[in-house]
C-alpha cells in the first residue's frame, strides 16, 4: 500500500490537505524574507557601542540575564503536560460519543468510561491543589536557622511581586 | 478551494495544468491571502484599538493623520517601522533571536489555514481542524521563550518565562471548552462544526444547553489570556518589566510580534465566532442575504470589540491571581461543562 495518493487525487485527499499546510509554511517563510529585505533597503544602519548593549533601564547591565530561574515555571509546565495529554485523550472519544452512543450494548457505558477517566485525572488536580502546587506564593517553611527566616523578610520572597524571579546579586 | 479552482479554471489556457500545479497554485493564492488578512488585521485593529480605548475613556484617541479620524495612524506607523534600525543586542544569542519572530508569526499564520470563511472556501479543510489549529498556534510560545531567552536581557526572559506560563496554562481550559461543541457535532473539521450550527441563532452552539453557554464565557476569558491581552497581560506589563519578551527588538522584527499579536487577537475571536456564535449563518432570516464571509467577518469583529472593551475597562491581575483563575476555576469549571454536556446530550436525546 503506497502512502501517497495516486496523481489526480491529490486536491481532495488528506495528504494533498497537508500539502497546503507545507506551502503555508513556505509562503509565511518568503515574506517574512521579503518584508526584512524590504526594511534592510529601507533602515539605517549606525550602530555604537551603547547602542549593542542590552537594554537595563539605561544602567551598565550587571551579570547575564542566563538566570536560574524558579521551579513553580517547571511545575506548571508539567501539569500543562497531563492535562493537555488529557485534552488530546478527549477529543477523539468527543469525536465518536455521537456516533456511538445509539450502539446497542455501549449506550451510556461510552460516557461513563469518560466520566471515570476524568474522574481519575481530576483526583491528580485534587492532589496537586491540596499540596499547594498551585499556589503561586509559597508560605515557606518555618525552619530553626535564623539566616534563611531573615533572607524571607528582606527579600521580599513571600510576597507576591517579587516571589516571581530571583536574580543573583554579585 | 473548489471555487478558487473553478475561477482559475476560466483563465484561458488553464486547462492543461495537472492537479499538482492547481494544487499548489490554489494553496498559494490562499497563503497569500491569509497573509493579507494578517496585515490588515494588524492595520485595522491597531486603529480600532485606539478609537475604542480613547471611545471607553472619554477621549478622541487618533484624530490627524490622514484628516477623518486618524484612519492613516496605522499605516504611518508601519512606514515609520519599515525604517527604523535593527538592532541586535551584542550579547544576544544571535540565531535564535532572528528565527523567534519570524516562528511566532508563523504559528499565526498556519493556524488560519483552517479557518472557514464561506461553505467550501477554506485553505486546508483538513479533518483534525480545531485540533490543528491549537496544536500550531502553540508555536507561539516555543517563539517567544526563544525571544526572552535569546536576548539576554532580564526583563526579556521574565517576561518570557510568565508568558509562557500564562499560554500553557490557558491553552487547557481553551481546549476543554471547546470539547461540547465537538461532541455535539461529532467531527473536528471546521465547515462540519459551522454546518452543524444552521438554522437560525437557536441552533448556534453557545444557546444549545447551559453548559455550552458557560464554557463559551470560559473559551472568551481562556482566549483574552492565550492572546496575552486584556486584564492578563502579564508577559508585557509596561510598568514592571519594560515590554516583555520583545523588549529588545526593533523595526521589522518587532513588528512581526505585532502582527502575530493582532492577527491572534482576531483568529481567537473567529474561532469563537465559529465554534459558538454560528460561523458564517446570520443570526436571524433577514438577514441571509448578506454573503456568509462578510456575516463571519462582521461577528469576529464584534467579539474583537468585546476583546477591546475588557481590556479597557478591567485593571491588570497579578500572576498568583491569573494562576489560581486558571487552574482553580477555569479547569474545574469547564470539565462540568464536558460531562454536564454529555448528561443534557444524553436526556435531551441529542446522542446519536
Amino acid at each position: 500500500m503506497s502512502l501517497l495518493p495516486p496523481l489526480g487525487t491529490i486536491g481532495t485527499s488528506m495528504l494533498g490537505h497537508y500539502a497546503t499546510v507545507l506551502i503555508f509554511v513556505v509562503v509565511g517563510l518568503i515574506f517574512a524574507a521579503l518584508a526584512l529585505i524590504v526594511a534592510k533597503i529601507l533602515r539605517p544602519r549606525n550602530p555604537n557601542y551603547a547602542k549593542m548593549t542590552t537594554y537595563e533601564c539605561g544602567e551598565l547591565p550587571v551579570g547575564s540575564a542566563w538566570v536560574r530561574f524558579n521551579v513553580r515555571y517547571y511545575l506548571i509546565a508539567l501539569f500543562f503536560l497531563i492535562f493537555d495529554v488529557e485534552v488530546i485523550f478527549l477529543y477523539p472519544w468527543a469525536v465518536v460519543f455521537k456516533h456511538l452512543f445509539p450502539v446497542p450494548g455501549l449506550g451510556a457505558l461510552v460516557f461513563w468510561e469518560m466520566v471515570i477517566f476524568l474522574a481519575i485525572l481530576s483526583t491528580g488536580l485534587a492532589y496537586i491543589w491540596a499540596k499547594g502546587d498551585l499556589e503561586w506564593v509559597k508560605q515557606l517553611i518555618e525552619r530553626p536557622d535564623s539566616s534563611i527566616a531573615d533572607e524571607d523578610e528582606n527579600g521580599g520572597a513571600v510576597t507576591a511581586g517579587a516571589a516571581e524571579e530571583e536574580v543573583p546579586t554579585q | 478551494m473548489q471555487i478558487l479552482t473553478d475561477l482559475i479554471l476560466k483563465i484561458p489556457g488553464a486547462d492543461g495544468m495537472s492537479d499538482l500545479v492547481m494544487h499548489i497554485i490554489c494553496a498559494a493564492i490562499m497563503a497569500t491571502l491569509m497573509f493579507i488578512v494578517m496585515a490588515l488585521c494588524a492595520l485595522i485593529f491597531t486603529w480600532m484599538e485606539r478609537k475604542v480605548a480613547g471611545f471607553l475613556q472619554s477621549r478622541y484617541g487618533p484624530m490627524r493623520t490622514g484628516r477623518w479620524h486618524g484612519w492613516a495612524q496605522a499605516i504611518a506607523d508601519m512606514l515609520k517601522i519599515l525604517a527604523k534600525e535593527d538592532i541586535i543586542p551584542r550579547d544576544a544569542d544571535r540565531g535564535l533571536y532572528v528565527f523567534a519572530p519570524i516562528l511566532v508569526m508563523l504559528g499565526s499564520l498556519l493556524a488560519w489555514a483552517a479557518i472557514p470563511w464561506a461553505p467550501g472556501f477554506v485553505a486546508a479543510d483538513l479533518d483534525l481542524g480545531l485540533m490543528y489549529i491549537f496544536a500550531v498556534s502553540s508555536m507561539a510560545v516555543v517563539g517567544i521563550l526563544m525571544a526572552g531567552w535569546a536576548s539576554n536581557n532580564k526583563w526579556a526572559l521574565y517576561g518570557a518565562a510568565r508568558g509562557a506560563a500564562q499560554m500553557i496554562s490557558y491553552e487547557v481550559p481553551l481546549a476543554l471548552a471547546t470539547i461540547p461543541v465537538v461532541m455535539y457535532t461529532g467531527s473536528l473539521n471546521t465547515q462540519d462544526i459551522v454546518i452543524a450550527q444552521q438554522g437560525g441563532m437557536l441552533n448556534w452552539f453557545i444557546f444549545r444547553d447551559p453548559f455550552l453557554f458557560v464554557a463559551f464565557f470560559m473559551y472568551f476569558i481562556a482566549g483574552i489570556a492565550e492572546t496575552n491581552r486584556g486584564p492578563f497581560d502579564m508577559p508585557e506589563t509596561e510598568s514592571e518589566l519594560v515590554a516583555g519578551y520583545h523588549t529588545e527588538y526593533t523595526g521589522m522584527r518587532f513588528a512581526f510580534f505585532f502582527l502575530a499579536e493582532y492577527a491572534n487577537l482576531f483568529l481567537i475571536a473567529l474561532i469563537a465566532v465559529m465554534i459558538f456564535l454560528g460561523g458564517w449563518w446570520a443570526p436571524i432570516p433577514f438577514l441571509d442575504f448578506l454573503p456568509p464571509a462578510l456575516t463571519f467577518i462582521i461577528k469576529g469583529v464584534m467579539m474583537v470589540f468585546l476583546n477591546m472593551w475588557v481590556r479597557w475597562t478591567l485593571p491588570r491581575v497579578r500572576v498568583d491571581q491569573l494562576m489560581h483563575l486558571c487552574w482553580k476555576v477555569m479547569i474545574p469549571v469547564t470539565l462540568i461543562c464536558v460531562i454536564g454536556s454529555g448528561i443534557w446530550m444524553m436526556v435531551s436525546g441529542q446522542a446519536g
